[in-house]
């Protein structure tokens, strides 16, 4: 970057101060331009990837022989580690919390407090970051090896697409089994939490199950799931585009990999924040006299 | 020349015109231009990073040209809606340089893709076709059921071959196809060259800098040379004819490229390096 004319006065600071400062703030305003350009450049191709996997959506569905494996492998193989994920979180909770509940002597409310909280935030959001994790991750390093050893181009020389053959069924399994991993880190979490308060911390069973009952609602249960759906979509989208703009290389398929974790990751808190946000006033718009239920 | 007379009478099936090609700031393909008539079988030699892969993969329309045209049968393939490219690039049958085979299926499974894809032919006569193609180039039938990454070089490159065969296609788009092989898989891989030009009526175009293979397979080699090495103005074709003309080419670019003679070529490399 250049400098720009150095300034002549007879100012008392040292030769060359304000070109220096001049410098500096053109750098800086460089730096800031770039990074501005990269994210608009960036978020403009995810939103092509997004309407170009959309347009095939709404096409001709994958054969049931390309699904079928990749059901499994974003189902099943993920359900062992969201269960043991939902358990530990359900338990921890308990852990954390009884405590102050205990000084106030509140001890049975922990099963709404466990529950509230599992259903409405956290079941959601560790079953999507085990998603991501687990298959997020992995999706892109698939595709973007695929990238690399030109078996993408080798697609699209066949005449096959690759956004419908690679991107779309990956993307109906993270969007439609998201729910059940949602359901089954919930349910895991709710076991843990009770194992723990009941048998641990020997809180009363029927107090605790009652409170629970009377605090966590249909509508906290639905929140919970309704997230999860965007953040399959989310874990699709990103993790695939990451593939496909590989770069050569064990290194790029390594930063692949990351990237599709770590923004997957930042994009569910941004979207569970949203999501959080617009389910609350839905809520209370359609029921304005339940705004006081907790 | 293996061109058939009749051939040459039709228009030719591939143009390229004023072709430019640019990656980010990176000008790879300049001005090219280039006809391939029907049925004719063509060497593009050159040395790695001249742009030869870039331009066989814009016959397919898997790169964007920046500027120009690449054309198929008279149709600019830039200018195809989704649909229409997808039908015509099944009448390509493109060899990629490392195989491309897909990592996730068998070998059976990866020959029988396009067939499966295009065509509503029955499992069993998709079957009879995967055998039949794996005996055209050579490999035995037990192999169906092995992953690529379990075949030699050799073998995963015949497995390529058999796949973009299986559409009959009317062109022969081979890139580098006897890189990393050793000399009697490459004269293998050449004589497989050969015998689909026999047995269909297929226009290749082959993208080499093997010298055995160019002058053993090839009607016609077009040599390019890096863009970056090129003076003002000076075409990046240097030469383009038989492949008998080579050797007594005046051009010493040709020359010292077709007998692999670096030249002062390492000196200025160091010099470059150096900075």
């Amino acid at each position: 970057m250049s400098s720009g004319p150095v300034s002549k006065t007879n100012s008392p600071l040292p030769k060359g101060f304000f070109a220096g400062i001049e410098e500096g703030v053109v750098n800086w305003i460089a730096d800031w331009g770039a990074v501005t350009l990269d994210f608009v450049q960036a978020v403009g191709e995810l939103t092509l990837f997004t309407l170009r996997t959309f347009a095939w959506l709404f096409g001709r569905l994958p054969k049931r022989e390309t699904l079928l494996p990749i059901f499994y492998q974003v189902g099943v193989m993920s359900l062992p580690v969201v269960a043991l994920t939902g358990t530990f979180i359900g338990m921890v909770l308990a852990v954390q919390s009884y405590f102050q509940f205990h000084q106030l002597g509140l001890e049975t409310r922990l099963g709404a407090v466990i529950n509230m909280s599992l259903v409405r935030e956290l079941g959601p959001v560790l079953a999507a970051t085990m998603l991501a994790g687990r298959v997020g991750s992995a999706m892109a390093a698939e595709l973007g090896t695929m990238r690399v050893t030109e078996q993408i181009d080798a697609l699209s020389a066949m005449g096959a697409n690759p956004i419908h053959h690679l991107v779309v069924p990956r993307f109906l399994a993270c969007v439609m089994l998201i729910p059940a991993l949602t359901i089954m880190a919930d349910f895991m979490g709710f076991v843990g939490g009770f194992f723990y308060s009941d048998i641990i911390l020997g809180i009363d069973k029927h107090h605790y199950l009652y409170n629970s009952q009377q605090f966590v609602g249909t509508w906290d249960v639905f929140t919970g799931i309704f997230k999860s759906f965007f953040f399959g979509a989310t874990i699709a989208l990103i993790s695939c585009h990451r593939g496909f703009t590989c770069t050569p290389g064990a290194e790029g398929v390594g930063r692949a990999a990351t990237a599709a974790f770590v923004y997957s990751f930042v994009f569910i808190l941004i979207i569970d924040l949203v999501l959080g946000i617009t389910l609350d006033s839905v809520y209370m718009t359609l029921w304005p006299d339940h705004r006081a239920s907790f | 020349m293996h061109a058939r007379l009749e051939d040459l009478d039709q228009p030719p099936i591939i143009e390229v015109e004023n072709l430019s090609v640019q990656f980010d700031n990176h000008l790879v393909l300049r001005d090219l231009s280039l006809i391939v008539p029907r049925g004719q079988t063509l060497a593009i030699i050159g040395e790695s990073g001249c742009g030869k892969t870039v331009l066989l993969k814009t016959l397919i329309g898997l790169i964007q040209p920046s500027e120009g045209e690449a054309r198929f049968e008279q149709q600019n393939l830039q200018q195809l809606s989704d649909r229409e490219l997808t039908k015509q690039r099944t009448r390509f049958g493109f060899v990629f340089q490392n195989a491309a085979l897909f990592d996730s299926m068998t070998v059976g499974q990866n020959i029988a893709f396009p067939l499966k894809q295009h065509t509503q032919k029955p499992l069993d006569e998709i079957r009879e076709i995967v055998y039949a193609l794996l005996a055209e180039v050579g490999l035995p039938d037990s192999i169906v059921w092995k992953k690529p990454a379990e075949l030699s070089g050799g073998m995963r490159k015949r497995v390529g071959l058999a796949r973009a065969l299986a559409l009959n296609p009317e062109v022969m788009l081979y890139d580098e196809p006897t890189t990393g092989l050793d000399p009697i898989v490459s004269d293998v891989i050449n004589e497989l060259m050969l015998r689909t030009r026999s047995k269909y009526p297929v226009t290749s175009i082959i993208v080499t800098h093997d010298m055995r293979t160019a002058r053993k397979v090839a009607d016609r080699v077009v040599m390019m040379y890096p863009f970056a090495r090129l003076e003002e103005d000076e075409p990046q074709i240097l030469f383009d004819g038989p492949p008998e003309r080579l050797n007594d080419f005046p051009d010493r670019r040709v020359t010292q490229f077709v007998n692999g003679e670096a030249g002062e070529r390492l000196m200025e490399m160091r010099q470059a390096a150096a900075g």
